[in-house]
């Protein structure tokens, strides 16, 4: 089967072509938060999932605790305080208020919606977590019910464009229908999460930077992407990066004895210097019995590979492992250049994991409930804000062009091949003393392989409509560790979770963003750091 | 990764087919869906969660096959285990004490 002609810039067609205001891209929560608020402006919305709006996506499978403080002011100066020093001084407090104002609201708004909350002991509604597969389902219900038309198992591929640069919708793949979709949209959303580059880390396969490729194919801004270095917890050759039990670990070497400094918080990087060249085990025995009973409730998914391979982890020592989880716990993604989660492009807004956290947690997310609270808060900005754009357009004749590149643009030489793209990509990403643990000297050396594989990639052909999806993730992968790269290379210090072998001391000359672009060519820039408000944090 | 779909439980409702977020499954018309791309299984066990006949079987090993087999799984009980734990069962799951769950507040 062959991809439709494709040079970039060609008009557009497809199997199924649709008309809306708004098309979000991704259905986790950003997404899901996108589509109400944008259909609640009015706007006739569409939604694109690569899976299952539901089902897929980062929160789906495992569940998130939640940045919710009621308004208290001395609550919450201290909930922002807390956050402050481990984000390595780069959040924005104005920002971290507007999301703790916002999340409040949609946490309560999920309980109105029938989310089933459960009470304290004094009988009071306990809303700082949420359970992904019920979370998610109510969120896809929610949606439907706003007449929002959902598109599930149809990745998105590339963006389209009018003849000003503005956006102008999407064009994507059906995969269970092996035919191809696009819809014409006068404001898009981005809310396709992060970029784990296929680790397995639970939930994120679907999430390898496509959209953060689509936009920069359209000139967006990158900010943060030295921040992709969230490696997380699991049990050896497992899937479940739940990490917040490892707080109960002892962490031992296979013959038992302890390895000295390990710790899932604050000595994640030394157990991932032993994993270099040795095992390491864990065994829960700093919780009692009754801690085992509040924990096996909070979160079943901890447990479930533990009981299928019969390990009791209370009494027995189990290795473990860490995988990559890249930006999806990192904070690093599109740069928002205002209020309204909008990028530099006209008419595309970004949400979720797939945009920056910085403004909420700056350097460091880790353990957070940051990026639950900043995915509901800014797919509800980016919708309302898209929604109110779109419908403004409404009825506009545009011109509509593709706006892809490599994998779906054609330039005639030979077909990526996916699969060993993929790899290559990983080779690069995935070990731990070239990413979690960082030196300018491995970050060149990686570079240099990098930007040959995309000088190799880029004159490549269309891929065909059955390796479209691979090819393009291949691609967003590839593109994505590249500006995580020069932007860890760029930060001479370390800060947050931004770690440099050969520049261990944070540099406070360095207390700005970094900001990222282009794809033959790379550039860096600097953006200034919100001044900190002092008087706002000292509670 | 994804192993079994076992013949006696499965209807062939394709819901699975539907809600795996990595497109494992393929229907068959007539038939009980086949697990057609086992290698794309994130082991996220979702397809578990949402099978109403508990026919479905995620072992927790992402880069390896097990072989289990539907007996050793209907002899340990482990169909429906996972739907079970997070309480997408008639009744849902009892809620330890408040007391309890408390423990879990300050570390
Ligand atoms: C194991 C784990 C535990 C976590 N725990 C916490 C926690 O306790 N607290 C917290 O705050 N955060 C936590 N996080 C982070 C949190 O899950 C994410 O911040 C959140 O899911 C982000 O939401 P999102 O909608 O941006 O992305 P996601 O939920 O990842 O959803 C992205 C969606 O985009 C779709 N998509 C991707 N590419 C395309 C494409 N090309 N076309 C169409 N659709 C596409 C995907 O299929 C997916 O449905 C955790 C993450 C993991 C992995
Ligand atoms: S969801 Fe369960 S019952 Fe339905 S087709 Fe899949 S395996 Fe069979
Ligand atoms: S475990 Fe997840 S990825 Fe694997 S088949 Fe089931 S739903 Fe699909």
């Amino acid at each position: 089967m062959a991809f439709p002609p494709t040079a970039a810039s060609t008009i557009p067609t497809a199997s199924l072509e649709l008309d809306a205001d708004v098309l979000v891209i991704g259905g986790g929560p950003a997404g899901t938060w996108a589509a109400i608020a944008a259909a609640a402006r009015g706007a006739k919305v569409i939604l694109a999932d690569k899976g299952f709006c539901g089902s897929s996506g980062a929160t789906a499978p495992s569940g998130t605790g939640v940045w919710y403080v009621p308004p208290d002011p001395a609550r919450r100066a201290k909930a922002m305080n807390s956050r402050w020093d481990l984000g390595g001084r780069l959040a924005d407090p104005a920002w971290m208020r507007r999301v703790l104002d916002r999340t409040y609201d949609n946490v309560n708004q999920l309980a109105e919606w029938g989310y089933p909350f459960s009470d304290d002991a004094e009988g009071r509604s306990i809303r700082n977590g949420l359970d992904g597969p019920d979370y998610m389902r109510l969120m896809r219900k929610r949606t439907k019910a706003a007449g929002v038309k959902i598109l599930d198992h149809s990745p998105a591929l590339e963006l389209l464009r009018d003849d000003s640069g503005a956006v102008a919708g999407a064009a994507g793949v059906r995969r269970q229908k092996a035919d191809t979709w696009l819809v014409r949209a006068n404001a898009v959303v981005i809310a396709t999460g992060g970029c784990a580059f296929l680790s397995k880390a639970l939930g994120c396969n679907v999430l390898t930077g496509d959209g953060l490729l689509f936009a920069a194919e359209l000139g967006a801004e990158l900010s943060g992407m030295e921040f992709s270095t969230a490696y997380a917890m699991a049990l050896e050759g497992g899937s479940v990066t739940k990490t917040r039990f490892y707080d109960w670990a002892t962490f031992t070497f296979e013959d038992g004895s302890p390895i000295p400094g390990a710790a899932s918080k604050g000595g994640r990087s030394v157990i991932a210097r032993v994993l270099q060249s040795r095992r390491v085990f864990a065994q829960l025995d700093k919780a009692d019995a009754e801690t085992e009973q509040a924990m096996r409730y909070a979160q079943p998914n901890f447990f479930l590979p533990l009981d299928r391979v019969g390990i009791d982890p209370f009494r027995q020592r189990f290795p473990v492992t860490l995988l990559l989880e890249g930006t999806v716990r990192g904070t690093g993604g599109l740069r928002i250049v205002d209020s309204t989660c909008a990028t530099t492009v006209p008419g595309l807004y970004a949400a979720g994991d797939a945009a920056t956290r910085e403004l909420v947690c700056g350097a460091f997310t880790g353990g957070g409930s940051h990026n639950a609270a900043w995915a509901m808060s800014s797919g509800y900005w980016a919708g309302s804000a898209a929604g109110e754009h779109g419908r403004h357009l409404r009825g506009r004749n545009r011109t509509v062009l593709r706006a892809g590149g490599v994998g779906v643009a054609d330039g005639s030489g030979r077909a990526i091949d996916a699969a060993t793209l993929t790899r290559a990509v990983q080779d690069e990403v995935w070990p731990y003393d070239r990413n979690y643990l960082r030196s300018g000297e491995r970050l060149t050396d990686s570079l240099g392989r990098l930007d040959g594989l995309w000088s190799g990639a880029r004159t490549a052909q269309a891929a065909s409509l059955d390796e479209a999806q691979r090819t393009r993730e291949g691609v967003a992968m590839l593109a994505t560790s590249r500006w995580m790269y020069r932007s860890a290379l760029s930060r001479t210090e370390s800060r947050g979770m931004h770690k440099r072998e050969d520049f261990p001391e944070k540099d406070d000359n360095q207390l700005h963003y970094t900001t990222s672009g282009g794809l033959d060519e790379i550039w860096i820039g600097h953006e200034r750091a919100p001044s900190p408000e002092i008087e706002v944090l000292a509670a | 990764m994804i192993e079994v779909i076992s013949e006696d439980r499965c209807t062939g409702c394709n819901i699975c087919v539907n809600v795996c977020p990595t497109n494992v499954f393929a229907p068959v018309a007539d038939g009980i869906p086949v697990i057609a791309r086992q290698d794309d299984c994130q082991t996220c066990f979702m397809c578990e969660v949402y099978c109403p006949d508990d026919a479905l079987y995620v072992a927790p090993h992402a880069t390896e096959i097990t072989h289990v087999t539907v007996a050793e799984l209907e002899a340990r009980d482990l169909f429906g285990s996972y739907r079970k734990s997070i309480g997408w069962i008639r009744g849902g799951r009892p809620r330890p004490a408040p007391e309890i769950m408390q423990r879990l507040e300050h570390r």
